[in-house]
Protein backbone atom coordinates (compact mmCIF):
# COMPACT_ATOMS: atom_id res chain seq x y z
CA UNK A 1 0.00 0.00 0.00
CA UNK A 2 1.18 3.52 -1.04
CA UNK A 3 0.31 6.44 1.31
CA UNK A 4 0.68 9.96 0.39
CA UNK A 5 0.67 12.36 3.21
CA UNK A 6 -0.04 16.05 2.47
CA UNK A 7 2.12 18.30 5.00
CA UNK A 8 2.29 22.33 5.55
CA UNK A 9 4.85 24.43 6.53
CA UNK A 10 3.34 27.10 9.53
CA UNK A 11 3.99 28.84 12.26
CA UNK A 12 5.13 26.68 15.11
CA UNK A 13 2.50 26.46 17.30
CA UNK A 14 4.03 28.03 20.10
CA UNK A 15 5.32 31.40 18.36
CA UNK A 16 3.05 34.37 19.50
CA UNK A 17 2.34 35.94 16.20
CA UNK A 18 2.40 39.83 15.24
CA UNK A 19 -0.30 40.80 12.58
CA UNK A 20 1.59 43.26 10.34
CA UNK A 21 1.65 46.99 10.48
CA UNK A 22 -0.05 47.47 7.21
CA UNK A 23 -3.36 44.97 8.04
CA UNK A 24 -1.85 43.30 4.89
CA UNK A 25 -1.53 39.56 6.95
CA UNK A 26 0.98 38.07 9.46
CA UNK A 27 4.66 38.75 10.12
CA UNK A 28 6.18 35.35 9.33
CA UNK A 29 9.81 36.79 8.95
CA UNK A 30 12.18 35.35 11.15
CA UNK A 31 9.54 33.09 13.50
CA UNK A 32 10.21 29.47 13.91
CA UNK A 33 8.37 27.68 11.15
CA UNK A 34 7.25 23.89 11.62
CA UNK A 35 5.49 20.85 10.38
CA UNK A 36 1.73 21.52 11.15
CA UNK A 37 0.95 19.82 13.77
CA UNK A 38 -2.25 17.85 12.57
CA UNK A 39 0.43 16.83 9.69
CA UNK A 40 3.10 15.52 12.21
CA UNK A 41 0.34 12.89 12.89
CA UNK A 42 -0.45 11.94 9.61
CA UNK A 43 2.99 11.25 9.43
CA UNK A 44 3.22 9.11 11.94
CA UNK A 45 0.29 7.05 11.67
CA UNK A 46 1.48 6.63 8.37
CA UNK A 47 4.60 5.21 9.36
CA UNK A 48 3.10 3.05 12.04
CA UNK A 49 1.16 1.80 9.14
CA UNK A 50 4.45 0.67 7.33
CA UNK A 51 5.91 -0.45 10.91
CA UNK A 52 3.07 -2.60 10.61
CA UNK A 53 3.51 -3.99 7.67
CA UNK A 54 0.38 -2.46 5.93
CA UNK A 55 2.44 -0.04 3.73
CA UNK A 56 5.08 0.04 1.55
CA UNK A 57 5.63 3.54 0.91
CA UNK A 58 5.31 6.67 2.41
CA UNK A 59 5.51 10.26 0.11
CA UNK A 60 5.62 13.43 1.82
CA UNK A 61 4.23 16.31 -0.82
CA UNK A 62 3.90 20.01 0.07
CA UNK A 63 3.37 23.23 -1.30
CA UNK A 64 4.87 25.84 -0.26
CA UNK A 65 8.04 28.48 -0.76
CA UNK A 66 11.82 26.82 -1.26
CA UNK A 67 12.41 26.24 2.63
CA UNK A 68 9.56 24.05 2.70
CA UNK A 69 12.33 21.40 2.24
CA UNK A 70 13.00 21.60 5.68
CA UNK A 71 9.35 20.43 6.47
CA UNK A 72 10.51 17.49 4.12
CA UNK A 73 13.40 16.27 5.13
CA UNK A 74 11.54 16.10 9.08
CA UNK A 75 8.84 14.03 7.40
CA UNK A 76 11.18 12.15 6.26
CA UNK A 77 13.15 11.85 9.47
CA UNK A 78 10.08 10.48 11.13
CA UNK A 79 9.93 8.09 8.28
CA UNK A 80 8.45 9.03 5.16
CA UNK A 81 10.55 7.66 2.28
CA UNK A 82 10.41 10.39 -0.73
CA UNK A 83 9.41 13.82 -0.79
CA UNK A 84 7.55 16.30 -3.68
CA UNK A 85 7.56 19.81 -3.10
CA UNK A 86 5.63 22.01 -5.19
CA UNK A 87 7.39 25.06 -5.09
CA UNK A 88 5.40 28.13 -5.23
CA UNK A 89 6.35 31.88 -4.12
CA UNK A 90 2.78 32.89 -3.12
CA UNK A 91 1.96 32.90 0.40
CA UNK A 92 0.17 29.74 1.91
CA UNK A 93 -1.34 30.77 5.17
CA UNK A 94 -3.62 33.68 3.77
CA UNK A 95 -4.17 35.74 0.78
CA UNK A 96 -2.58 33.33 -1.73
CA UNK A 97 -2.32 29.55 -2.16
CA UNK A 98 -6.21 28.39 -0.84
CA UNK A 99 -7.28 25.14 0.30
CA UNK A 100 -9.26 24.19 -3.12
CA UNK A 101 -6.17 24.91 -5.08
CA UNK A 102 -4.08 22.90 -2.68
CA UNK A 103 -6.70 20.37 -3.13
CA UNK A 104 -6.39 20.75 -7.07
CA UNK A 105 -2.54 20.43 -7.12
CA UNK A 106 -2.51 16.98 -4.52
CA UNK A 107 -4.94 15.83 -6.84
CA UNK A 108 -2.65 16.06 -9.98
CA UNK A 109 -0.33 14.13 -7.63
CA UNK A 110 -2.52 11.73 -6.54
CA UNK A 111 -3.41 10.89 -10.15
CA UNK A 112 0.02 10.54 -10.85
CA UNK A 113 1.32 8.46 -7.72
CA UNK A 114 -2.11 6.51 -7.32
CA UNK A 115 -1.56 5.78 -3.89
CA UNK A 116 -4.27 3.61 -2.09
CA UNK A 117 -4.37 6.10 0.95
CA UNK A 118 -4.03 9.88 2.08
CA UNK A 119 -3.64 10.65 5.12
CA UNK A 120 -3.09 14.14 6.09
CA UNK A 121 -4.46 16.80 8.25
CA UNK A 122 -8.06 18.35 9.25
CA UNK A 123 -7.03 21.82 9.70
CA UNK A 124 -3.82 24.06 9.26
CA UNK A 125 -2.78 26.40 12.21
CA UNK A 126 -2.53 29.34 9.99
CA UNK A 127 -5.60 29.41 8.41
CA UNK A 128 -7.77 27.18 10.49
CA UNK A 129 -9.77 26.36 6.90
CA UNK A 130 -10.49 22.61 7.56
CA UNK A 131 -11.40 22.16 4.43
CA UNK A 132 -8.32 20.21 2.23
CA UNK A 133 -8.83 17.06 3.03
CA UNK A 134 -12.72 17.16 1.93
CA UNK A 135 -11.87 18.54 -0.62
CA UNK A 136 -9.04 16.53 -2.19
CA UNK A 137 -11.76 13.66 -1.66
CA UNK A 138 -14.15 14.98 -3.56
CA UNK A 139 -12.05 16.02 -6.58
CA UNK A 140 -11.03 12.64 -6.61
CA UNK A 141 -14.72 10.68 -5.94
CA UNK A 142 -13.08 8.87 -2.91
CA UNK A 143 -14.58 8.39 0.32
CA UNK A 144 -13.76 10.44 3.29
CA UNK A 145 -13.05 9.62 7.14
CA UNK A 146 -12.21 12.93 8.61
CA UNK A 147 -11.41 13.96 12.49
CA UNK A 148 -9.84 10.67 12.77
CA UNK A 149 -9.03 9.23 16.47
CA UNK A 150 -8.66 5.66 15.54
CA UNK A 151 -7.45 4.05 11.85
CA UNK A 152 -7.61 0.09 11.20
CA UNK A 153 -6.85 -1.05 8.38
CA UNK A 154 -6.79 -5.12 7.65
CA UNK A 155 -7.15 -6.79 4.47
CA UNK A 156 -8.66 -4.24 2.62
CA UNK A 157 -11.55 -2.81 4.61
CA UNK A 158 -10.88 0.24 6.01
CA UNK A 159 -12.53 1.35 9.52
CA UNK A 160 -12.29 4.63 10.86
CA UNK A 161 -13.27 6.35 14.26
CA UNK A 162 -14.06 10.25 13.70
CA UNK A 163 -14.00 12.66 16.70
CA UNK A 164 -17.67 14.31 16.04
CA UNK A 165 -19.40 16.64 18.24
CA UNK A 166 -21.42 14.26 19.85
CA UNK A 167 -18.84 11.93 20.56
CA UNK A 168 -17.58 9.20 18.21
CA UNK A 169 -18.53 7.80 15.32
CA UNK A 170 -17.03 4.38 13.41
CA UNK A 171 -17.45 4.29 9.38
CA UNK A 172 -16.03 1.56 6.86
CA UNK A 173 -14.64 3.53 3.88
CA UNK A 174 -14.05 1.99 0.17
CA UNK A 175 -10.20 2.56 -0.59
CA UNK A 176 -8.70 4.97 -1.79
CA UNK A 177 -9.74 7.17 0.42
CA UNK A 178 -9.25 10.07 2.67
CA UNK A 179 -8.17 10.48 6.27
CA UNK A 180 -7.96 13.45 8.00
CA UNK A 181 -6.26 13.53 11.48
CA UNK A 182 -7.80 14.48 14.51
CA UNK A 183 -5.15 15.12 18.00
CA UNK A 184 -6.17 11.74 19.25
CA UNK A 185 -5.02 9.64 16.77
CA UNK A 186 -1.27 9.13 17.99
CA UNK A 187 1.34 10.69 19.75
CA UNK A 188 4.13 11.98 17.21
CA UNK A 189 7.58 10.67 17.79
CA UNK A 190 10.41 12.50 17.65
CA UNK A 191 12.80 12.04 15.10
CA UNK A 192 16.59 10.78 16.18
CA UNK A 193 19.60 12.39 14.58
CA UNK A 194 20.63 9.31 13.01
CA UNK A 195 17.15 9.51 11.15
CA UNK A 196 17.67 12.88 10.55
CA UNK A 197 21.06 12.15 8.94
CA UNK A 198 19.43 9.69 6.75
CA UNK A 199 16.85 11.76 5.62
CA UNK A 200 19.25 14.40 4.17
CA UNK A 201 19.85 11.28 1.57
CA UNK A 202 16.20 10.61 0.47
CA UNK A 203 15.21 11.91 -3.00
CA UNK A 204 13.05 14.83 -2.89
CA UNK A 205 11.74 16.16 -6.21
CA UNK A 206 10.79 19.75 -6.45
CA UNK A 207 8.20 20.49 -9.14
CA UNK A 208 6.38 24.09 -10.28
CA UNK A 209 2.40 24.57 -10.03
CA UNK A 210 3.02 24.89 -13.66
CA UNK A 211 3.93 21.55 -14.46
CA UNK A 212 1.00 20.60 -13.05
CA UNK A 213 -1.21 22.85 -14.55
CA UNK A 214 -3.05 24.53 -11.67
CA UNK A 215 -3.59 27.84 -11.09
CA UNK A 216 -2.85 29.38 -7.57
CA UNK A 217 -5.11 32.83 -8.58
CA UNK A 218 -6.54 33.69 -5.14
CA UNK A 219 -10.73 33.14 -4.73
CA UNK A 220 -10.85 35.19 -1.67
CA UNK A 221 -9.46 38.71 -1.61
CA UNK A 222 -7.74 39.51 1.97
CA UNK A 223 -9.41 43.24 2.83
CA UNK A 224 -7.47 43.15 5.70
CA UNK A 225 -6.01 41.63 8.85
CA UNK A 226 -6.67 42.84 12.05
CA UNK A 227 -5.71 42.06 15.52
CA UNK A 228 -9.10 40.95 17.46
CA UNK A 229 -10.08 42.65 20.31
CA UNK A 230 -8.23 42.43 23.02
CA UNK A 231 -9.59 41.13 26.59
CA UNK A 232 -7.52 42.72 29.52
CA UNK A 233 -7.21 40.88 32.92
CA UNK A 234 -9.49 41.60 35.52
CA UNK A 235 -9.33 41.24 39.38
CA UNK A 236 -8.13 38.88 41.67
CA UNK A 237 -10.37 37.35 44.66
CA UNK A 238 -8.52 36.59 47.90
CA UNK A 239 -10.83 33.83 48.72
CA UNK A 240 -13.82 31.60 47.72
CA UNK A 241 -16.37 33.80 49.68
CA UNK A 242 -15.04 36.72 47.96
CA UNK A 243 -15.70 35.12 44.63
CA UNK A 244 -19.30 34.12 44.96
CA UNK A 245 -19.89 37.76 46.30
CA UNK A 246 -18.41 38.61 42.88
CA UNK A 247 -20.31 36.62 40.79
CA UNK A 248 -23.87 37.10 42.56
CA UNK A 249 -23.63 41.07 43.49
CA UNK A 250 -21.22 42.71 40.36
CA UNK A 251 -21.04 40.17 37.46
CA UNK A 252 -24.67 38.86 38.31
CA UNK A 253 -24.19 35.70 36.63
CA UNK A 254 -25.51 33.16 39.15
CA UNK B 1 -29.96 37.20 -2.79
CA UNK B 2 -30.90 33.43 -1.84
CA UNK B 3 -29.73 31.95 0.82
CA UNK B 4 -29.40 27.71 1.42
CA UNK B 5 -28.98 26.89 4.89
CA UNK B 6 -28.43 22.84 5.56
CA UNK B 7 -30.05 21.67 9.04
CA UNK B 8 -27.98 19.75 11.36
CA UNK B 9 -30.38 17.41 12.91
CA UNK B 10 -30.25 13.57 13.92
CA UNK B 11 -33.43 12.70 11.86
CA UNK B 12 -35.62 13.77 15.09
CA UNK B 13 -34.20 17.21 16.36
CA UNK B 14 -33.27 20.11 14.75
CA UNK B 15 -30.02 20.96 16.14
CA UNK B 16 -29.94 24.86 17.71
CA UNK B 17 -26.65 25.20 15.67
CA UNK B 18 -28.79 25.81 12.68
CA UNK B 19 -30.84 28.46 14.29
CA UNK B 20 -27.69 30.16 14.75
CA UNK B 21 -26.59 29.52 10.96
CA UNK B 22 -29.86 30.92 9.87
CA UNK B 23 -29.13 34.07 12.12
CA UNK B 24 -26.22 34.30 9.33
CA UNK B 25 -28.05 34.20 6.80
CA UNK B 26 -30.45 36.61 7.87
CA UNK B 27 -27.79 39.12 8.03
CA UNK B 28 -26.69 38.18 4.33
CA UNK B 29 -30.42 39.50 3.22
CA UNK B 30 -32.92 37.96 0.70
CA UNK B 31 -35.10 34.49 0.62
CA UNK B 32 -33.44 32.03 2.84
CA UNK B 33 -34.63 28.06 1.92
CA UNK B 34 -33.75 25.14 4.26
CA UNK B 35 -32.68 21.82 3.51
CA UNK B 36 -33.45 18.63 6.10
CA UNK B 37 -31.83 15.52 4.48
CA UNK B 38 -31.61 12.46 6.34
CA UNK B 39 -34.23 9.22 6.35
CA UNK B 40 -37.98 9.26 8.16
CA UNK B 41 -36.81 13.19 9.18
CA UNK B 42 -40.08 14.04 8.52
CA UNK B 43 -40.55 16.02 12.27
CA UNK B 44 -37.61 17.90 11.55
CA UNK B 45 -38.75 19.35 8.19
CA UNK B 46 -41.95 20.07 10.01
CA UNK B 47 -40.20 21.75 12.77
CA UNK B 48 -37.61 23.50 10.06
CA UNK B 49 -40.99 25.24 8.13
CA UNK B 50 -41.88 26.89 11.69
CA UNK B 51 -38.53 28.84 12.03
CA UNK B 52 -40.10 32.60 11.50
CA UNK B 53 -38.88 34.07 8.24
CA UNK B 54 -37.89 30.58 6.36
CA UNK B 55 -39.13 30.83 2.41
CA UNK B 56 -38.79 27.14 1.75
CA UNK B 57 -37.96 23.43 3.46
CA UNK B 58 -36.49 20.84 0.82
CA UNK B 59 -36.85 17.62 2.35
CA UNK B 60 -34.60 14.87 0.98
CA UNK B 61 -35.60 11.65 3.18
CA UNK B 62 -34.27 8.16 1.80
CA UNK B 63 -32.71 5.27 3.85
CA UNK B 64 -29.04 5.82 2.78
CA UNK B 65 -29.23 9.59 4.30
CA UNK B 66 -30.28 8.62 7.87
CA UNK B 67 -26.42 8.67 8.81
CA UNK B 68 -25.44 11.93 6.68
CA UNK B 69 -22.62 10.68 5.08
CA UNK B 70 -20.80 14.09 3.60
CA UNK B 71 -20.24 11.60 0.50
CA UNK B 72 -24.23 11.82 -0.33
CA UNK B 73 -25.34 14.87 1.09
CA UNK B 74 -22.63 17.08 -0.34
CA UNK B 75 -24.09 15.94 -4.34
CA UNK B 76 -27.10 17.18 -2.96
CA UNK B 77 -26.22 20.30 -2.22
CA UNK B 78 -24.59 20.61 -5.75
CA UNK B 79 -27.37 19.64 -7.33
CA UNK B 80 -29.65 22.61 -5.47
CA UNK B 81 -26.80 25.02 -6.00
CA UNK B 82 -27.52 26.69 -8.86
CA UNK B 83 -30.56 28.08 -7.31
CA UNK B 84 -28.90 30.24 -4.84
CA UNK B 85 -26.28 32.74 -3.99
CA UNK B 86 -25.08 31.66 -0.86
CA UNK B 87 -25.01 28.12 1.33
CA UNK B 88 -24.15 27.84 4.39
CA UNK B 89 -24.04 25.58 7.54
CA UNK B 90 -22.88 25.79 10.83
CA UNK B 91 -18.96 25.12 11.96
CA UNK B 92 -19.84 22.35 13.55
CA UNK B 93 -18.10 18.89 13.35
CA UNK B 94 -21.13 17.90 11.06
CA UNK B 95 -20.74 21.17 8.52
CA UNK B 96 -17.08 20.92 8.71
CA UNK B 97 -17.51 17.73 6.88
CA UNK B 98 -20.24 18.22 4.48
CA UNK B 99 -19.69 21.77 3.34
CA UNK B 100 -15.99 21.57 1.81
CA UNK B 101 -17.07 18.61 -0.25
CA UNK B 102 -19.52 20.19 -1.77
CA UNK B 103 -17.45 23.66 -2.55
CA UNK B 104 -14.61 21.50 -4.50
CA UNK B 105 -17.35 19.86 -6.63
CA UNK B 106 -18.66 23.06 -7.44
CA UNK B 107 -15.22 24.87 -7.72
CA UNK B 108 -16.06 27.23 -5.28
CA UNK B 109 -13.50 28.56 -2.32
CA UNK B 110 -15.35 27.92 1.06
CA UNK B 111 -14.85 30.64 3.83
CA UNK B 112 -14.61 28.51 6.86
CA UNK B 113 -16.14 29.82 10.37
CA UNK B 114 -17.14 33.71 9.48
CA UNK B 115 -17.81 35.71 12.49
CA UNK B 116 -19.28 38.52 10.72
CA UNK B 117 -21.33 39.70 7.61
CA UNK B 118 -19.76 43.10 6.25
CA UNK B 119 -21.92 42.63 2.99
CA UNK B 120 -23.23 39.59 0.75
CA UNK B 121 -19.87 38.73 -0.35
CA UNK B 122 -17.17 40.31 2.57
CA UNK B 123 -16.75 38.61 5.72
CA UNK B 124 -14.76 38.07 8.44
CA UNK B 125 -13.06 34.92 10.44
CA UNK B 126 -11.15 34.32 12.70
CA UNK B 127 -7.09 32.69 11.45
CA UNK B 128 -4.22 31.64 13.80
CA UNK B 129 -6.24 30.60 16.88
CA UNK B 130 -8.14 33.33 16.71
CA UNK B 131 -5.16 35.78 16.90
CA UNK B 132 -5.67 37.48 14.17
CA UNK B 133 -9.06 38.35 12.26
CA UNK B 134 -9.05 38.30 8.87
CA UNK B 135 -12.03 40.49 6.36
CA UNK B 136 -12.13 38.13 3.23
CA UNK B 137 -13.76 39.33 0.04
CA UNK B 138 -15.57 36.25 -2.09
CA UNK B 139 -15.46 36.07 -5.84
CA UNK B 140 -16.93 32.89 -6.45
CA UNK B 141 -20.65 33.17 -8.00
CA UNK B 142 -22.05 31.15 -5.14
CA UNK B 143 -21.04 31.36 -1.50
CA UNK B 144 -20.18 28.68 0.48
CA UNK B 145 -19.84 29.42 3.98
CA UNK B 146 -19.83 27.80 7.60
CA UNK B 147 -20.34 29.77 10.20
CA UNK B 148 -19.33 30.12 14.09
CA UNK B 149 -22.66 30.00 15.92
CA UNK B 150 -21.58 31.75 18.98
CA UNK B 151 -21.25 35.25 16.97
CA UNK B 152 -24.70 35.06 15.47
CA UNK B 153 -28.16 35.20 17.58
CA UNK B 154 -30.72 32.00 16.66
CA UNK B 155 -33.22 32.67 14.36
CA UNK B 156 -37.05 32.56 16.05
CA UNK B 157 -37.62 28.57 15.99
CA UNK B 158 -41.27 29.10 15.80
CA UNK B 159 -43.55 32.00 13.98
CA UNK B 160 -42.93 30.37 9.93
CA UNK B 161 -45.13 28.75 8.32
CA UNK B 162 -42.65 27.40 5.39
CA UNK B 163 -43.79 24.74 2.71
CA UNK B 164 -41.75 21.86 2.53
CA UNK B 165 -41.02 20.37 -0.73
CA UNK B 166 -39.91 16.76 -1.41
CA UNK B 167 -36.75 15.91 -3.03
CA UNK B 168 -35.56 12.65 -4.45
CA UNK B 169 -31.92 12.05 -3.78
CA UNK B 170 -29.85 10.64 -5.93
CA UNK B 171 -28.94 6.92 -5.16
CA UNK B 172 -25.94 6.55 -2.02
CA UNK B 173 -22.53 6.34 -3.57
CA UNK B 174 -21.64 3.39 -1.15
CA UNK B 175 -18.25 4.81 -0.43
CA UNK B 176 -18.37 4.65 3.14
CA UNK B 177 -20.95 2.57 5.40
CA UNK B 178 -21.96 3.58 9.05
CA UNK B 179 -20.96 1.43 11.19
CA UNK B 180 -22.03 2.81 14.78
CA UNK B 181 -22.38 5.37 17.50
CA UNK B 182 -20.66 6.53 20.84
CA UNK B 183 -22.14 9.38 21.81
CA UNK B 184 -22.16 10.78 25.09
CA UNK B 185 -25.27 10.96 26.68
CA UNK B 186 -25.52 13.83 29.75
CA UNK B 187 -28.71 15.11 31.64
CA UNK B 188 -26.22 18.70 31.77
CA UNK B 189 -26.70 21.65 28.83
CA UNK B 190 -25.01 21.34 25.90
CA UNK B 191 -21.49 22.74 25.70
CA UNK B 192 -21.28 25.19 23.28
CA UNK B 193 -24.89 26.34 23.94
CA UNK B 194 -24.54 26.55 27.78
CA UNK B 195 -25.23 29.71 29.83
CA UNK B 196 -22.47 28.41 32.28
CA UNK B 197 -19.43 25.79 31.30
CA UNK B 198 -17.35 24.87 33.77
CA UNK B 199 -13.91 23.49 32.34
CA UNK B 200 -11.16 21.21 34.04
CA UNK B 201 -8.13 20.97 32.73
CA UNK B 202 -4.44 18.72 33.72
CA UNK B 203 -4.46 20.01 36.85
CA UNK B 204 -7.57 18.30 37.88
CA UNK B 205 -5.43 14.59 37.56
CA UNK B 206 -7.49 11.94 37.09
CA UNK B 207 -10.85 11.16 35.47
CA UNK B 208 -11.93 10.18 39.35
CA UNK B 209 -11.17 13.91 40.06
CA UNK B 210 -13.28 14.88 37.49
CA UNK B 211 -15.98 14.40 39.70
CA UNK B 212 -15.76 17.38 41.97
CA UNK B 213 -16.17 19.30 38.08
CA UNK B 214 -19.14 17.76 38.08
CA UNK B 215 -20.67 18.19 41.26
CA UNK B 216 -19.98 22.54 40.80
CA UNK B 217 -21.35 22.41 37.22
CA UNK B 218 -24.18 20.29 38.33
CA UNK B 219 -24.89 23.04 40.91
CA UNK B 220 -25.31 25.90 38.87
CA UNK B 221 -26.75 23.77 35.87
CA UNK B 222 -23.92 24.21 33.40
CA UNK B 223 -22.04 22.33 31.04
CA UNK B 224 -18.69 20.55 30.86
CA UNK B 225 -15.68 21.56 29.18
CA UNK B 226 -11.81 20.65 28.82
CA UNK B 227 -8.50 21.60 27.53
CA UNK B 228 -6.67 19.64 25.17
CA UNK B 229 -4.65 18.07 28.16
CA UNK B 230 -7.68 16.81 30.40
CA UNK B 231 -9.00 15.25 26.44
CA UNK B 232 -5.75 13.26 25.74
CA UNK B 233 -5.20 12.34 29.69
CA UNK B 234 -8.61 10.41 29.43
CA UNK B 235 -10.56 12.11 31.78
CA UNK B 236 -13.06 12.90 29.56
CA UNK B 237 -14.61 12.13 26.63
CA UNK B 238 -13.01 14.22 22.77
CA UNK B 239 -16.35 16.08 22.31
CA UNK B 240 -15.76 18.36 25.91
CA UNK B 241 -12.57 19.85 24.30
CA UNK B 242 -12.68 23.68 24.21
CA UNK B 243 -10.34 25.44 21.75
CA UNK B 244 -9.27 25.92 18.45
CA UNK B 245 -9.72 22.82 16.95
CA UNK B 246 -12.40 21.65 19.55
CA UNK B 247 -15.49 23.38 20.27
CA UNK B 248 -16.11 27.18 20.18
CA UNK B 249 -18.32 28.28 23.19
CA UNK B 250 -19.09 31.88 24.46
CA UNK B 251 -21.42 31.22 27.93
CA UNK B 252 -22.27 33.90 30.11
CA UNK B 253 -20.01 32.80 32.85
CA UNK B 254 -17.13 30.21 32.11
CA UNK B 255 -14.84 28.82 35.33
CA UNK B 256 -11.37 27.46 33.85
CA UNK B 257 -10.21 25.38 36.76
CA UNK B 258 -6.47 23.61 36.56
CA UNK B 259 -6.33 25.26 32.84
CA UNK B 260 -2.96 26.80 32.10
CA UNK B 261 -4.40 29.25 29.48
CA UNK B 262 -2.84 27.72 25.90
CA UNK B 263 -3.74 30.40 22.80
CA UNK B 264 -5.22 27.11 21.47
CA UNK B 265 -7.75 26.77 24.48
CA UNK B 266 -7.93 30.73 24.77
CA UNK B 267 -9.34 30.47 21.16
CA UNK B 268 -12.34 28.55 21.75
CA UNK B 269 -13.64 30.58 24.98
CA UNK B 270 -12.40 34.33 25.35
CA UNK B 271 -15.24 35.40 24.29
CA UNK B 272 -17.45 34.31 27.10
CA UNK B 273 -18.78 37.29 28.87
CA UNK B 274 -17.32 36.32 32.32
CA UNK B 275 -14.41 34.15 32.77
CA UNK B 276 -12.99 32.64 36.06
CA UNK B 277 -9.86 31.29 36.61
CA UNK B 278 -9.32 29.06 39.56
CA UNK B 279 -5.53 27.95 39.40
CA UNK B 280 -2.32 27.43 41.96
CA UNK B 281 -0.03 29.30 39.57
CA UNK B 282 -0.50 32.73 39.64
CA UNK B 283 1.34 33.18 36.97
CA UNK B 284 -0.73 31.16 34.57
CA UNK B 285 -1.83 33.18 30.77
CA UNK B 286 -5.20 32.19 32.37
CA UNK B 287 -5.35 35.27 34.40
CA UNK B 288 -4.59 37.05 31.71
CA UNK B 289 -7.98 37.00 30.12
CA UNK B 290 -9.81 36.31 33.64
CA UNK B 291 -12.37 38.63 35.11
CA UNK B 292 -12.10 36.85 38.21
CA UNK B 293 -8.85 35.12 39.14
CA UNK B 294 -8.93 32.72 42.46
CA UNK B 295 -5.29 31.75 42.92
CA UNK B 296 -5.66 28.57 44.91
CA UNK B 297 -5.64 24.80 45.29
CA UNK B 298 -8.51 23.43 43.41
CA UNK B 299 -8.74 20.30 45.43
CA UNK B 300 -9.63 23.11 48.57
CA UNK B 301 -11.31 25.82 46.16
CA UNK B 302 -13.87 24.07 43.78
CA UNK B 303 -15.61 21.75 47.06
CA UNK B 304 -16.06 24.94 49.03
CA UNK B 305 -17.14 26.54 46.00
CA UNK B 306 -19.32 23.89 45.39
CA UNK B 307 -20.77 23.68 49.01
CA UNK B 308 -21.30 27.34 49.16
CA UNK B 309 -22.41 27.78 45.96
C1 LIG C 1 -2.46 21.61 16.99
C2 LIG C 1 -2.85 21.87 18.40
C3 LIG C 1 -4.18 22.06 18.69
C4 LIG C 1 -4.58 22.28 20.00
N1 LIG C 1 -5.90 22.46 20.25
C5 LIG C 1 -6.30 22.67 21.52
C6 LIG C 1 -7.68 22.90 21.84
O1 LIG C 1 -8.55 22.92 20.96
N2 LIG C 1 -8.01 23.09 23.14
C7 LIG C 1 -7.09 23.07 24.16
O2 LIG C 1 -7.47 23.24 25.33
N3 LIG C 1 -5.80 22.87 23.88
C8 LIG C 1 -5.38 22.65 22.60
N4 LIG C 1 -4.05 22.42 22.36
C9 LIG C 1 -3.15 22.20 23.52
C10 LIG C 1 -2.64 23.46 24.19
O3 LIG C 1 -1.49 23.93 23.52
C11 LIG C 1 -2.24 23.13 25.65
O4 LIG C 1 -1.28 22.10 25.66
C12 LIG C 1 -3.42 22.68 26.53
O5 LIG C 1 -4.50 23.59 26.39
C13 LIG C 1 -2.98 22.60 27.97
O6 LIG C 1 -4.01 22.08 28.79
P1 LIG C 1 -4.07 22.44 30.35
O7 LIG C 1 -4.15 23.91 30.52
O8 LIG C 1 -5.14 21.61 30.94
O9 LIG C 1 -2.69 21.84 30.87
P2 LIG C 1 -1.41 22.58 31.43
O10 LIG C 1 -0.89 23.58 30.48
O11 LIG C 1 -0.49 21.50 31.89
O12 LIG C 1 -1.95 23.38 32.68
C14 LIG C 1 -2.39 22.79 33.87
C15 LIG C 1 -2.67 23.92 34.84
O13 LIG C 1 -3.22 23.40 36.01
C16 LIG C 1 -2.70 24.11 37.13
N5 LIG C 1 -2.80 23.23 38.29
C17 LIG C 1 -2.17 22.05 38.51
N6 LIG C 1 -2.56 21.53 39.67
C18 LIG C 1 -3.43 22.40 40.24
C19 LIG C 1 -4.16 22.42 41.45
N7 LIG C 1 -4.07 21.42 42.33
N8 LIG C 1 -4.95 23.48 41.70
C20 LIG C 1 -5.06 24.50 40.81
N9 LIG C 1 -4.38 24.52 39.65
C21 LIG C 1 -3.59 23.49 39.36
C22 LIG C 1 -1.27 24.42 36.73
O14 LIG C 1 -0.80 25.55 37.46
C23 LIG C 1 -1.41 24.70 35.24
O15 LIG C 1 -1.61 26.07 34.99
C24 LIG C 1 -3.63 22.26 21.04
C25 LIG C 1 -2.29 22.09 20.74
C26 LIG C 1 -1.89 21.89 19.44
C27 LIG C 1 -0.45 21.70 19.13
N1 LIG D 1 0.25 24.10 1.26
C1 LIG D 1 -0.06 22.83 1.60
N2 LIG D 1 0.76 21.80 1.23
C2 LIG D 1 0.48 20.52 1.57
N3 LIG D 1 -0.59 20.18 2.30
C3 LIG D 1 -1.43 21.14 2.70
C4 LIG D 1 -1.22 22.51 2.39
N4 LIG D 1 -2.23 23.25 2.90
C5 LIG D 1 -3.04 22.37 3.55
N5 LIG D 1 -2.56 21.10 3.42
C6 LIG D 1 -3.13 19.86 4.01
O1 LIG D 1 -4.50 20.08 4.27
C7 LIG D 1 -4.79 19.95 5.67
C8 LIG D 1 -5.92 20.86 6.07
O2 LIG D 1 -5.60 22.20 5.80
P1 LIG D 1 -6.67 23.39 5.78
O3 LIG D 1 -7.79 22.97 4.90
O4 LIG D 1 -5.89 24.55 5.23
O5 LIG D 1 -7.08 23.61 7.20
C9 LIG D 1 -3.45 20.23 6.34
O6 LIG D 1 -3.39 19.65 7.62
C10 LIG D 1 -2.48 19.57 5.35
O7 LIG D 1 -2.44 18.18 5.53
Amino acid sequence: MKILVPIKRVVDYNVKIRVKSDNSGIDIANVKMSINPFDEIAIEEAVRLKEAGKASEIIAVTIGPEKSQEQIRTAMAIGADRGILVKTNAPIDLGGVEPLAVAKTLKAIADKENPDLIIMGKQSIDDDSNQTGQMLAALLGWAQGTFASELEINDGSLQVTREIDGGLETLELKTPAIITTDLRLNDPRYAKLPDIMKAKKKPLEIIEPSDLGVDYTPRLEIVSVNEPPTRSAGIKVESVDALIDTLKNEAKVI
Amino acid sequence: MKTLVIAEHDNTELKSATLHAIGAAIKIGGDIDILVAGSNCDIVAQAAAQISGINKVIKADAPPLEHQLAEDIAPIIVDLASNYTHILSAATTFGKNTLPRAAALLDTQQISDIISVESADTFKRPVYAGNAIATVKSSDSIKLITVRTTTFDAADAAGGSASVEDYSAPASSELSKFIKHELSTSERPELTSAKIVVSGGRGVGSEENFAIIEKLADKLGAAIGASRAAVDAGYVPNDYQVGQTGKIVAPDLYIAIGISGAIQHLAGMKDSKVIVAINKDEDAPIFGVADYGLVADLFDAVPELEGKI
